[in-house]
């Protein structure tokens, strides 16, 4: 709180500047190229935007049975793909023989990257409507066809998105102008304006905040609108543990925290009720090239914190795992993203972004790394259920102990059937290969074609007509009515 | 009526019920007669023991073998049949010996002097009395005389021996040793078994088999079956 009023912090946005002045900031005008303002914060009026916000956050589905409650106060995790990345890495299998005998042949995976597309997108939300531990979507691909522009960017996006996929879908705006198109479109899907309200299908995100303390200008102007319209909305911020924030964990944790209650502050003053989510994506930087390192140890250790902090004010929070340093999957990819994961989730984030199929610090997705990460969530989820001790299962194995012990082979083996297919056990690593041969990654590939093959319940015909009809700039190609016949 | 108390053999060895009492995997067999019970009542009504084994059991256990390589059913599942189907060979060998049918055989099991350890031993032991041998367990840290005498005695066709630690597995060596003292070893096929064990350590003291786990077992006796 008292980082909020000494320094305070910088905006771009006069918008922003005016409705915190208006309800207490101080204000005053810096000099310089850019207009900005020092804002300094009350703890009242912070306070105050605290209790406006929802303690519980609801998060619609194109399919209900999708949807997502969250509470402030309930370690109850959700786990949702994201984010954006700029290059899609598509894997083969290329045949190799070896120098010293011509009869010994490996295949191995050998991956290529390039530009994403809309195709990618809607073959990510496709798989990621199959992935049985994916709860919500985020795009995992910035298209990037010739005929996409940054006027058209954000329909074509949530429209490739909501039609192969009836999960929640949350996204970033490309262009404000776009606002008001793809609410219109998401309405056209959920039934109209008020069962938008009651379904919200769709959420936002957007990175108001630069680290350190600063409003920015545009990102800011999306927050505000957004909030106006009552859609729920992550307030964001991603400050870099060694450059844009302190390197010791207490000046991370301060300042993050700072930004975040700043950005929920303008929210809750713009319009009190709005739902939002506490978004925390620290990082520390990596000693070797000062970019992030979202693999390292402490980039776990801050997000766990940001966890608690939520936490403790009561709104749910939005936070990261599973991010990695390496390009390409392997190793160094599933150890970094199963140590974030496991003890992320752990930690009881309500909305956790964890990064399926992403590599590479979130720049580079894979959707055969998607496919696996599913496999390892599903571990942790069987890590994390509720155990069984009661009296009953006390008294059942006290029993069972007893009948062993006077058998002549004191085996339990007897007992394991009635609950191998209860789902009280875990099931084998299902990439596992057949004797010593390393298969994951062949293994997982053709899950991940089986998944896309699998087929997605579409928008139906009669809404995707209208949406085509209302809702100018969607790529004819992305009509699967249209291109049927 | 005897074909369907056959099915219900098979059907049963499937599900790895061996009485009654168990569950098995389909709900709506609870409290409906198992495989001691039905071999029972296919005795009584006078089927043919050999139908009951080929038509019924092994039938019953072929299908097992094919759930298991699918990965369908797991060793728990193996083991629930095998039970079943060693329960029934219980039933029956009174009434194969009268019928002067001739049997697989005998197979005596042990883990020798010095180790204690016994789970995969058990296993084997369930397998292959699942199998139609005839099993006899002789325990764990089993002495060479008393695996000699017993070899002596009861003239079984296969010794199995099992060790777990690496300062035990010598033992194995010494009991063959003992039985070609006693001029025995040509009496008996010695399958060894057991974590610390391979097939190299298996030529190296003379044993006629090593066997890598439970399922190994049976078809290496199986290999001898067809080989006589």
């Amino acid at each position: 709180m008292q980082i909020l009023t000494d320094p305070g912090l910088i905006s771009f946005n006069q918008e922003a500047v005016d409705i915190l002045h208006s309800h207490g900031a101080a204000v005053e005008s810096i000099s310089g190229d850019h207009q900005s303002w020092q804002v300094k914060i009350p703890e009242q009026v912070v306070l105050g935007a605290m209790n406006s916000a929802p303690k519980t956050v609801k998060l619609g589905a194109r399919n209900p049975d999708n949807t997502l409650i969250m509470h402030g106060d309930e370690p109850r995790v959700y786990l949702i793909t994201g984010s954006e990345t700029n290059i899609w890495l598509d894997v083969d299998f290329p045949t190799y023989v070896s120098k010293t005998d011509s009869t010994k042949e490996i295949r191995v995976p050998e991956f290529k990257a390039r530009r994403g597309t809309v195709d990618d997108l809607c073959q990510s939300a496709h798989v990621c409507e199959h992935l049985e531990m994916v709860d919500g979507y985020i795009r995992t691909v910035n298209i990037q066809d010739r005929d996409i522009t940054e006027d058209n960017k954000d329909v074509n996006k949530f429209f490739a998105s909501l039609n192969n996929n009836t999960k929640h879908f949350m996204s970033g705006l490309t262009s404000l102008k776009q606002l008001d198109n793809v609410v219109r479109m998401a309405e056209l899907i959920a039934g109209g304006e008020k069962a938008l309200e009651n379904n919200p299908i769709i959420s936002f995100i957007t990175c108001l905040v630069k680290s350190p303390l600063q409003f920015v200008d545009d990102t800011t102007e999306t927050f505000i609108e957004v909030c106006r319209r009552g859609l729920p909305i992550v307030v964001s911020s991603s400050p870099q543990a060694g450059t844009t924030a302190p390197i010791k964990e207490a000046g991370i944790m301060a300042q993050i925290n700072a930004e975040v209650l700043a950005g929920i502050t303008l929210g809750q003053l713009v319009n009190p009720g709005t739902p939002v989510l506490y978004g925390s994506v620290p990082v520390r930087a990596r000693m070797d090239t000062l970019g992030d390192s979202y693999g390292s140890v402490e980039t776990s250790q801050y997000n766990i914190d940001c966890v608690q902090i939520a936490r403790f004010y009561g709104i749910p929070n939005y936070s990261t795992s599973g991010v990695c340093d390496p390009k390409i999957p392997g190793q160094q990819s599933s150890i970094e993203r199963l140590f974030s994961d496991i003890v992320v989730t752990m930690s009881g984030p309500q909305f956790l972004h964890c990064a399926f199929g992403l590599l590479d610090c979130n720049s580079v997705f894979c959707l055969l790394q998607a496919v696996l990460d599913d496999a390892h969530f599903k571990m942790i989820e069987f890590f994390l259920r509720q155990p069984r001790i009661d009296q009953s299962e006390l008294e059942a194995m006290l029993k069972q102990i007893r009948e062993v012990a006077a058998t002549p082979q004191k085996l339990y083996i007897g007992y394991i059937r009635p609950v191998l297919r209860s789902g009280e056990i875990s099931g084998v690593y299902p990439f596992e290969g057949s004797g010593e041969a390393d298969d994951v990654f062949e293994l997982a590939y053709e899950r991940m074609k089986e998944l896309l093959a699998r087929p997605v319940e579409h928008i139906d015909r009669k809404t995707t007509a209208r949406i085509f009809e209302e809702i100018p700039g969607i790529l004819p190609r992305l009509n699967i009515y249209e291109t049927e016949s | 009526m005897s074909k369907d108390i056959i099915a219900a053999i098979k059907k049963n060895v499937v599900q790895g019920r061996k009485t009654q009492e168990d569950v098995g995997i389909d709900d709506n067999l609870a409290r409906t007669p198992g495989v001691v019970e039905l071999v029972q009542q296919a005795l009584e009504i006078n089927i043919s023991p050999q139908v009951i084994i080929t038509e019924g059991l092994t039938a019953g256990m072929q299908v097992v073998g094919e759930k298991f390589s699918t990965k369908e059913y797991f060793i728990p599942d193996m083991l629930a049949s095998a039970e079943a189907v060693g329960a029934a060979m219980d039933i029956m060998r009174p009434v194969l010996e009268s019928a002067n049918v001739e049997t697989k055989g005998k197979f005596a099991i042990a883990t020798v002097k010095g180790d204690i350890h016994d789970i995969g031993k058990n296993i084997v032991a369930i397998l292959l009395k699942g199998a139609g041998y005839e099993v006899h367990d002789l325990g764990v840290d089993v002495p060479e005389e008393k695996v000699v005498e017993f070899v002596r005695e009861e003239k079984p066709g296969y010794l199995g021996l099992s060790a777990l630690l690496t300062t035990t597995m010598t033992e194995m060596g010494v009991v063959i040793e003992a039985l070609k003292e006693s001029k025995l070893r040509n009496s008996v096929k010695v399958l060894i078994g057991g974590a610390a064990v391979s097939i190299e350590f298996a030529q190296e003291i003379g044993a006629d088999a090593y066997c890598v786990d439970a399922f190994d077992a049976v078809r290496v006796l199986e290999g001898y079956q067809q080989t006589g």
